[in-house]
């Protein structure tokens, strides 16, 4: 919060080129800093959850408690979903917004660069807040990110730190998506009406709303719990008249949603990357528009399918249960309406286009395993076993999180006006979707066969498959390596790229010099 | 020139505000679940919330004396404290619209006072929005002397529209300890 | 009727697979008439999608073939077919509802509890679970096996030895077959849920609230499944065995239980030697207080307390009874009260003072217990 006081002092430096030193990153409002300061961060918290999810990975390797303690296992599990989700991914997607909407829409900068720093800068403090419970008294939250009454009532002095810590990231994201909109709304060039705007654009539009939507409710969910803890209310315990139920209702009410802002920016960039490398324009685009739309809209009423075993009343399951499904046929119009950009295009297979196609088959198979759980009878079997494990790796790894690097080697070449090593991209490409299949793949089977989620060990015959799982895990990090390497190396120098970039590129980015001018669009282009 | 730009002003602070304050009305609303989820749980009998009627209501009711319903009872104690906590019959036959008492029999095996809050559940679902009670012991805190042993009546009708495949309906007490005192 | 028969189908081919079973990599038919209805769910499910997976990867990878620049093709320039966008919405509609009538027919009867047979109430502890027929008078609480838990920890034991690891109790439920049993669940403390696989019954034991499933096991067996939901620590080590009976065979074993209660009773009054007792008690802390405060007596710093050198071990044996039948409200120490008899508290309570590094010399007796109950 302190960032906050420090950097009141010089707002006015955008009009001028950037500050030298190390206090341009600390004062800076320009939204390519940001969205740099953005991407690194989220890099580096991408390895910190990752060598999270390798203890657990290497704990699982064989039957038995070889290396961590129970207890310690179950940080490990919370950690790495609370980093994962809230310092790698989410922090990933507001970097490329960052970087790139003020650059599709024509504007010079993000509409309130002020609080952009800010937005960026009560990041690495909530961070640290959460990473610091690993070292206090009882350890890390061990209950699950989802943070269930009673059980996340039973955690040490990591308590009251893991609900502030959520408060600041909801309210860092709060006020990125305030200044997305606001952008989007306001700074857009003559010309670019809603219907012209690139698709990314289109899904982070829309993913603003979801946050501002549902982060408040998981603040005020997380309020409820430390007031339950600390100051006798009894939201969430039956001796008082509450419901630990009611936990669950209000938190998937924001989780739901959450999903899908993890996956929609995703839907976005994937839609920029397709095109350009298939030389052929985006098919259905405005069928795009209003299926995204659509799964933003459905996100709000499906939420009690993360809780079919509760006990509900059939009424209830069934309707959740329609409701769900129903979120296939949108789904399923932006996959055919990739396949058909792809249909009779010229394709060629650089790296982007690679974590693309990438993505759209693997976060098809993790579609289609999210079509079975939809269904309520066959849930109470997949409910909190593997196979959902499995299930929603498949939509976050080689979905969002190929999406993103699809991003990263797609634009990157315009943030620093360097190619990078398309051999070395492609080679990673390649490590990349073996291993997370072999990483991935074998869950389903586990799950199927028994294994519950969240346990530090396991009946024998599941053992094989946990094995596979754990050679694939180790494989996946060490070629992540392989990715940090590209894109410091891509940072520092290398071959010049075009403005234009690639062949097959439209968008107004791509009429920008590779790297772009500190100040994107000072005079704003006019689109026909 | 100026004008426009004034404007733009305008449109924008009016934008701002509206983002502003739609978070915090977001933040209401997740609070605004918690009645909400109340009123949907008396009304669907969600987690076996149980409806409270008055004694004369119950008496209005029309006795459906060609059904018969098999009501069990059963107790858990949560947690902390050292009680013994039963139904005092563990089942009853009963018809719907007629009101029936019976009673829970706690001991508290503690050598203070102690106060207790008992939870009705009520399972199935779909029974729990027509079984109500006219008086239980459970619509209070309850405190105990030290090794007093006490009989807590509960009264209850099932309600005649209760759903025709319901032959037997669980009533559960859940016994809490509140802080010694 | 189609589905059966593609799901019986499947099975043909995976049987091969299926004996082996380290390589499992499906979802068990089960042993009652729903579990296989979910079962040939799952499996239409599962072939839909590998049918659409076929259409759509198809697709993909033919233009990606042959749609490639490098084979020299001019790009096509349509972007849109109102048409088609129709189709493919109206298509996923229809399969997705030929798929939703026989699951909402199947969750209709899967929540339909009418009409059983028995009741049987379960509740979720940390960490172990306890059973209640309350039309039979039993009551029992099933632990951990001993076999697995010790190979879970120590080095030398290899779990693979060790029959059922971590899937093997104590004490197992045991129901008889042909009948609708019907389960309540709750829970002590935190959020339990309750899973066997073979009965397609998963259900949330959550405190203050009671949850009901129903199952009706056609064939005589034993049925391994674990807590699902995560509920601290030792989730992971409180597995669930069900064996089902005979009738016949049930009613010996309801006779068996039965009697072994009103030996228990029995032995109450009893007075024990100091060794007697240390040798029961230190069953008992094996049993239930393993877990938070270590086999060594160390407890886990800053969230369980030692038992070596513990003020309430070493100081008079009054507090100490009582914190065993309460509990202490605000942490995780539970009441054991109602868990355990006077003689086991009695036993657990010697032994802790007399071993795990202590040397009190205290000796507590069942009445002693019984005295401040």
């Amino acid at each position: 919060m302190n960032a906050q006081a420090v950097d009141h002092a010089d707002h006015d430096d955008h009009h001028h080129g950037p500050a030298k030193g190390w206090m341009r990153w600390l004062t800076t409002t320009n939204h390519k800093d940001i969205g740099t300061l953005y991407l690194w961060f989220s890099l580096a918290m991408f390895f910190v959850g990752g060598a999270m999810a390798l203890v657990i990975r290497a704990e699982l390797f064989q039957p038995g408690l070889q290396l961590v303690a129970p207890g310690f296992f179950n940080q490990m599990t919370t950690m790495h979903a609370l980093v994962m989700i809230f310092l790698a991914l989410m922090p990933a997607f507001v970097g490329l917004a960052n970087w790139l909407l003020p650059m599709m829409i024509g504007a010079p900068d993000m509409a309130l660069p002020r609080m952009n720093n800010w937005s960026f800068w009560i990041l690495p403090f909530a961070s640290a807040m959460l990473l610091a419970t690993l070292f206090v008294d009882g350890g890390a939250p061990a209950g699950g990110w989802t943070m269930y009454p009673p059980l996340v009532l039973q955690t040490g002095a990591a308590f009251p730190m893991l609900i502030f810590a959520v408060h600041l990231l909801g309210i860092s994201s709060i006020m990125g998506s305030i200044n997305i909109i606001a952008t989007i709304m306001n700074m857009r060039a003559p010309g670019m009406t809603y219907m012209k705007m690139p698709l990314f654009v289109w899904t982070w539009f829309i993913t603003a709303y979801l946050l501002i939507a549902t982060m408040p409710v998981l603040a005020g969910a997380v309020t409820m719990l430390l007031t339950d803890k600390y100051f006798a209310t009894s939201f969430f315990s039956a001796a008082g008249g509450g419901d630990p139920v009611m936990f669950q209702h209000i938190f998937w009410f924001f989780g739901h949603p959450e999903v899908y802002i993890l996956i929609l920016p995703a839907f976005g960039i994937v839609s920029q990357i397709i095109p350009t490398f298939a030389r052929k324009p985006l098919f259905g685009y405005s069928s795009m528009v209003y299926a995204t739309a659509s799964i933003a809209f459905l996100s709000f009423i499906v939420w009690a399918h993360h809780m079919f075993t509760v006990g509900l009343p059939v009424e209830a399951e069934l309707f959740f249960m329609f409701a769900t499904m129903l979120i296939a046929v949108p789904t399923g119009v932006k996959v055919f309406n990739w396949v058909s950009t792809m249909w009779q295009g010229a394709m060629t297979f650089e790296t982007p286009m690679l974590f693309a196609i990438g993505f759209v088959i693997m976060f098809t198979i993790g579609g289609f395993s999210g079509l079975m759980l939809a269904l309520t009878p066959v849930d109470f079997q997949y409910h909190d076993t593997y196979f959902v494990v499995a299930h929603f790796h498949y939509v976050l790894v080689p979905g969002a999180i190929f999406s993103v690097m699809a991003a990263a080697y797609y634009w990157i070449p315009k943030w620093t006006g360097n190619m990078y090593d398309e051999k070395l991209g492609r080679f990673h490409f390649w490590m990349s979707t073996i291993f997370v299949n072999i990483l991935f793949f074998p869950q389903h089977f586990v799950g199927l066969a028994g294994m519950p989620r969240r346990i530090p060990d396991y009946a024998v015959q599941f053992a094989d498959f946990n094995a596979i799982s754990t050679i694939g895990a180790f494989g996946f990090g060490l070629s992540q390596l392989l990715f940090a390497y590209i894109m410091i190396k891509t940072a520092i120098g290398g071959k010049k790229a075009t403005s234009e970039v690639w062949e097959g590129a439209e968008g107004l980015e791509w009429t920008l010099s590779s790297p772009p001018p500190y100040h994107s669009f000072s005079t704003q282009p006019i689109i026909k | 020139m100026e004008d426009k730009a004034a404007a733009g002003k305008r449109s924008m602070r009016a934008l701002l505000t509206k983002l502003f304050v739609f978070p915090v009305l977001m933040f209401g609303f997740g609070y605004l679940m918690v009645p909400l989820y109340d009123i949907f749980c008396d009304l669907t009998g969600l987690n076996g919330k149980t409806g409270a009627i008055s004694s004369a209501q119950a008496s209005q009711m029309q006795v459906d004396t060609s059904r018969q319903i098999k009501i069990e009872f059963t107790s858990s104690i949560n947690q902390q404290g050292n009680w013994e906590f039963r139904p005092a019959e563990p089942t009853m036959l009963v018809h719907p619209g007629k009101p029936y008492t019976t009673e829970f029999i706690a001991v508290n095996k503690r050598n203070e006072a102690v106060i207790s809050q008992s939870v009705p559940s009520v399972t199935p679902n779909k029974a729990a929005a027509h079984f109500d009670k006219t008086e239980c012991f459970c619509f209070t805190e309850q405190k105990f002397d030290a090794l007093e042993e006490r009989k807590m009546p509960v009264t209850f009708v099932v309600g005649t529209a209760v759903p025709k495949d319901v032959d037997r309906i669980t009533l559960s007490y859940t016994l809490f300890t509140k802080e010694p005192g | 009727m189609k589905k059966r028969i593609a799901g019986s189908l499947l099975t043909t081919l995976l049987t091969p697979l299926a004996a082996h079973a380290d390589w499992e990599v499906n979802m068990t038919q089960g042993v009652t008439d729903l579990s296989k209805e979910v079962y040939g769910l799952h499996m239409a499910a599962f072939w839909i999608c590998v049918a659409i997976g076929v259409v759509v990867f198809g697709a993909m990878i033919w233009s990606i073939i042959y749609h490639r620049k490098d084979r020299g093709v001019k790009p096509a320039t349509f972007h849109e077919s109102t048409t088609i966008e129709i189709l493919w919405t109206i298509v996923p509609v229809i399969i997705l509802i030929s798929l939703a009538i026989p699951a909402a027919q199947a969750l209709v009867k899967i929540e339909d509890s009418s009409n059983a047979d028995m009741t049987i109430k379960v509740t979720g502890y940390q960490w172990k679970w306890q059973y209640e027929y309350p039309e039979e008078d039993i009551n029992f609480f099933s632990n951990l096996a001993q076999s697995s838990r010790d190979a879970a920890t120590d080095p030398t034991i290899d779990p693979a030895s060790v029959d059922n690891y971590l899937l093997e109790v104590d004490n197992p439920v045991v129901i008889p077959v042909g009948k609708k049993v019907r389960f309540l669940f709750t829970s002590n403390d935190v959020i339990h849920a309750w899973w066997v696989p073979d009965l397609a019954v998963k259900k949330d034991a959550i405190p203050g609230f009671v949850n009901d499933m129903w199952a009706q096991v056609n064939t005589p067996g034993t049925y391994r499944g674990q807590c699902t939901e995560l509920c601290g620590k030792d989730h992971g080590f409180m597995p669930i065995t069900l064996i089902a009976k005979e009738q016949a065979d049930y009613d010996a074993w309801v006779a068996e239980k039965q009697a072994a209660a009103k030996k228990e009773k029995e032995m109450q009054t009893v007075t024990m030697t100091k060794d007697e007792l240390i040798v029961r008690g230190k069953k008992v802390y094996t049993t239930n207080c393993i877990a938070c405060h270590g086999a060594t007596g160390a407890g886990v710093p800053g969230v369980f307390p030692a038992m070596t050198g513990s003020p309430i071990v070493l100081g008079p044996v009054e507090p100490h009874i009582d914190i065993l039948l309460n509990g202490r409200s605000g942490t995780a120490m539970q009441a054991f009260g109602k868990q355990l008899s006077d003689l086991d508290i009695a036993a657990v309570i010697t032994y802790t003072r007399n071993s795990l590094g202590n040397d009190v010399g205290t000796v507590v007796q069942a009445a002693d217990v019984a005295a401040q109950r």
